[in-house]
């Protein structure tokens, strides 16, 4: 890996930039991994890079079906925060939030995190209620998040409108000022680089067909579109397709898989100064650096795997967006896009080991894991090397479906779903 | 906007008088107290999330109010048949 830095910048200007290594050339698959890892997207690369660079593991491969960072990492709307009710959930998207800090520095690859706010809406007695015990609970945790009135959201957010008599009333907001924004396609890319540098091998348009199990049940290798790969560890971060993936080796998982949408807008002058989320509503809005506004809805009402959504959906985030923001109604929307989300039944991941002797997890992120992507590759990475669960992500077992030790972020609502 | 048709309004309506109600053919157990922590999972929450045809309930909400069955594929979201709730999932082509 070439370094990038202002005198490397400099050189290779008078060489016409034809020193630049490829980033992450095409690699054939091995016959033998210590490890390979199931889907490129932020999660998988992350987990790759975290293997190689912490973990000490660097025989890895990365499989993908599609191509790097196509999938969810590709069709988000970026929001970066941690303002989650529970002490596990706090735990984990925090750990995600401070490693999304220096990580540009870390892959010496600009992701563009921006801390520009994260501002939750309350509209009702219950959201004010609500947000006020997130705000104390995100406290005791560590994790930063301050009440503001319905003044100092319009002071935080100017084109928000707190008319009284307004469709959608704004009563306050809870604010994570550590919350914002990252450049979604740098952090596939980013670990990506990093991963390759440390002699990871990234394998994309080569679907996982089979998973191959031992008489013990334990993993041997996966079947793949090129051929049979051995390995004694699989990591599985495929987002919508995990149950498909997960079946291969005989498990059933407690997943479904839902359409997200998001649109954005034609790109205008910076308006927006941070990210506005609306759970009662089920809007969410940044700007991004490139000017467009980035609209993200609630998912689509049924399980599918077509990567788009019903246009009602996004017709009913647009006119929340509308009466929130009546200064975007006359903005015209460019492009829209739906990523197949697999949710949980407590809309809380799952992370960790599986009943399959080396078959790792990663998945049931549901709306928010563009957020955790650091984190999650961290974690999976983790307990893929130690073929145990990090003290983190321990409560994210899959047995808490069957114990009912469910962490039911689906009940506290801290995002609309 | 896709057309669902009610198989007892015998009606193609769009899908916003309509209201899904998740994976079909999910009997709650006759004797819930002979089921162990595993099957309660499997009742609970392990769903089929097929790529393909799926069976599943959707209710007529803004229509007659009633529950009904069908098969969707979800790759394509194309609606293959509905049909009365309570009665067998029919054959289809896929």
């Amino acid at each position: 890996m070439k370094r990038f830095s202002g005198l490397n910048l400099v050189a290779e200007a008078f060489d016409g930039h034809r020193g630049w290594p490829e980033h992450w050339p095409d690699k054939a698959p091995k016959a033998a991994y210590d490890a390979v890892i199931v889907g490129a997207g932020g999660h998988g690369l992350g987990a790759a890079y975290y293997l190689a660079s912490k973990y000490g593991m660097t025989n890895i491969a990365v499989i993908e079906k599609g191509w790097l960072g196509g999938g969810n990492t590709g069709r988000n709307t970026t929001i970066i925060r941690s303002n989650y009710l529970y002490d596990e959930s706090a735990h984990l998207y925090d750990h995600a939030v401070k490693l999304w800090d220096g990580l540009s520095q870390e892959l010496n690859y600009n992701v563009m995190y921006s801390k520009r706010g994260v501002l939750m809406l309350a509209h009702n007695v219950h959201d004010v209620q609500s947000f006020k015990r997130h705000i104390h609970a995100n406290r005791l945790n560590g994790v930063d998040n301050e009440w503001l009135t319905a003044q100092q959201c319009r002071a935080y957010c100017p084109p928000l409108d707190i008319a009284p008599n307004a469709r959608h009333p704004v009563l306050g907001g809870a604010l994570q000022r550590r919350g914002g924004t990252a450049r979604h396609d740098s952090v596939a890319w980013g670990y990506a680089r990093g991963a390759v540098a440390r002699g990871v091998d990234i394998i994309q348009n080569c679907a996982v067909t089979g998973i191959r199990r031992g008489p013990d049940g334990a993993v041997q290798g996966v079947e793949t579109e090129r051929g049979f790969i051995a390995t004694g560890k699989v990591g599985v971060s495929a987002a919508g397709s995990t149950s498909l993936v997960m079946r291969m080796a005989g498990l059933d998982f407690p997943l479904e898989s839902y359409p997200l949408q998001a649109l954005v807008s034609e790109p205008v002058k910076p308006i927006f100064p941070c990210v506005v989320m609306s759970n009662t509503v089920h809007a969410y809005i940044s700007q991004s650096d490139k000017g467009e506004l980035v609209i993200g809805a609630g998912t689509d009402a049924y399980v599918s795997y077509s990567q788009r959504g019903a246009l009602h959906i996004i017709e009913h985030t647009l006119a929340a967006i509308c009466e929130i923001f009546p200064i975007f109604t006359r903005m015209r929307m460019l492009r829209t896009w739906g990523g197949i989300v697999d949710v949980t039944p407590d809309r809380s991941p799952i992370l960790g080991k599986t009943p399959v002797p080396g078959l790792y997890v990663n998945c049931g992120w549901g709306t928010g894991g563009f957020k955790a992507t650091p984190g999650a590759g961290d974690l999976l990475a983790y307990t893929i090397a130690h073929d145990a669960p990090h003290a983190i992500n321990a409560p994210y077992n899959l047995d808490r479906f069957r114990t009912g030790r469910l962490i039911d972020e689906a009940a506290a609502a801290a995002v609309a779903h | 906007m896709i057309q669902i048709h009610c198989p007892y309004c015998r009606e193609d309506r769009p899908e916003v008088e309509f209201s899904y109600g998740g994976q079909a053919h999910i009997a709650r157990p006759a004797d819930p107290s002979a089921l162990d922590d595993a099957q309660w999972e499997t009742f609970l929450y392990i769903r089929a999330n097929p790529r393909g045809p799926h069976a599943e309930r959707w209710r007529h909400v803004h229509g007659c109010g009633r529950f009904f069955n069908a098969v969707r594929d979800t790759v394509t979201d194309r609606f293959e048949v509905t049909y009365p709730a309570g009665t067998p999932r029919p054959e289809t082509a896929a």
